[in-house]
């Protein structure tokens, strides 16, 4: 895990997958989350998050995601297209674009 | 930590539907989360890994996870992965399953898959309920706790798992908790590289039916109930003996090598097929 540095993150909720269990905000030792009105998880203070990781690995739903900083700034982050940042700062080839395949079993 | 969320995102088959079928703060999603981890550190392609799932809430983990995946019937998932392996000693046989599905309907398939010693990973998510099918009360509720079918508390002792998996043979049993990732990741990829039946049981939280039963508000206050109420068995003086306290041990409580029933098989057929030549 990487030094408790504070400032160096992108803390992305995706709300369409977020329940609002409330566990990374009651866990987060830096309080940088809070539920906001509709039930989801909010950032309130990205500036305070010491990158621990305790959202990312303890989110039921996956999420949340934490990021590196760029210059331009993370940009919110899609799960069913990989995530999409200009930068795309880890040096990886862009995320596999997932085209849905029918669902061979209807009542999943 | 940057790529942990990204990481299980590619191993998700995002052609279903999302978010998934857990409740809000379940246990059995963070497990997932967990299971793709350690599949990932271990290297492992997708193809080798199988996973049979079991009916109940926990069993719906196999349809969101891109392994090759049965979802069986109640409490056989254990037939169906000990076929696998022996047809295939190959593969990394990962069986998931509550504790309604493994101890209860499926008891008698786990005691004999631990004394078999069948090269397969349990992976039993302990949520002390049926959650699936409205919260009645299973072998692994807790003596006095309510649910559905015992509203005035349950009046039977519930099953010790790790304990009754290591009466029964298995070789690898170890206890961890939806609360405890970074552990669970390491005891889940420990027993998929484990050479016999390896058990993980996981307390996995289940704030709909049993938590609200139970005098818990919310989600989040079982999650803090795991983190004060567990103790790393490694810290106890005595292992072999439950705390005082009450707390409940997590950790490994058994690792040897024992060649698993797959591998006596196929020593066997070498044997036989040598004298034959
Ligand atoms: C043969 C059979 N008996 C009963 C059922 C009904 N049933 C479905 S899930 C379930 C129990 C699930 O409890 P558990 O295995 O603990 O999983 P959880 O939902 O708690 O994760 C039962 C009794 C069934 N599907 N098949
Ligand atoms: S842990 Fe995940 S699902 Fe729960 S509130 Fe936070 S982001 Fe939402
Ligand atoms: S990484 Fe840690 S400090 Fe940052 S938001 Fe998540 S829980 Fe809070
Ligand atoms: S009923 Fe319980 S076990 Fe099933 S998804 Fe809901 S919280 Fe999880
Ligand atoms: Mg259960």
């Amino acid at each position: 895990m990487s030094k408790k540095q504070k400032g160096q993150t992108r803390v992305c909720v995706y709300p369409d997958w977020c329940k609002g269990c409330g566990l990374c905000v009651a866990f987060c030792p830096a309080k940088v989350l809070v539920l906001n009105a509709f039930g989801k998880a909010e950032v309130a203070h990205e500036d305070e998050c010491i990158n621990c990781g305790f959202c990312e690995l303890h989110c039921p739903d996956f999420a949340i995601a934490i990021k590196p900083r760029t210059r331009n700034g993370a940009a919110q982050p899609d799960p069913r297209s990989g995530w999409s940042d200009p930068e795309n700062e880890h040096g990886r080839a862009s995320p596999p674009v997932r085209t849905a395949e029918p669902n061979p079993n209807p009542e999943e | 930590m940057a790529d942990v969320t990204q990481l299980i995102h590619d191993y998700l088959r995002h052609n279903k539907k999302f978010p998934h079928v857990f409740c809000a703060g379940c246990g059995h999603g963070i497990v997932l989360g967990s299971l793709i981890r350690s599949v990932h550190a271990l290297g492992l392609p997708k193809d080798d890994v199988v996973l049979v799932a079991g009916i109940g809430c926990s069993g719906r983990m196999a349809v969101y996870v891109d392994f090759n995946t049965v979802h069986t019937t109640h409490g056989r998932a254990l037939t169906f992965a000990t076929g696998i392996k022996m047809a295939n000693p190959k593969l990394k046989v990962i069986c998931v399953m509550g504790d309604g599905d493994a101890l209860s309907i499926g008891g008698n398939h786990l005691i004999h898959a631990a004394r078999r010693n069948i090269g397969v990973t349990a992976l039993i998510l302990n949520n002390h309920i049926y959650g699936m099918t409205g919260g009645q009360c299973s072998s692994a509720t807790p003596q006095g706790d309510i649910s559905m079918t015992t509203p005035f508390g349950s009046l039977e002792k519930a099953f010790d798992i790790a304990d009754m998996c290591k009466a029964a043979g298995a070789s690898y049993v170890a206890r961890g908790t939806s609360f405890h990732a970074i552990q669970l990741d390491r005891l889940i990829s420990t027993a998929i590289m484990h050479p016999g039946f390896s058990v993980v049981e996981v307390f996995s939280p289940c704030p709909t039916q049993y938590g609200r039963k139970n005098k818990f508000r919310n989600a989040v206050d079982m999650y803090k109930w795991l983190k004060s109420n567990t103790v790393k068995v490694e810290t106890l003086k005595d292992p072999d003996q439950k705390p005082a306290d009450g707390r409940i041990p997590i950790g490994v409580f058994r690792d040897v090598e024992e060649p698993g029933l797959e591998e006596r098989y196929f020593e066997l057929q070498r044997k036989l097929m040598g004298q034959n030549r």
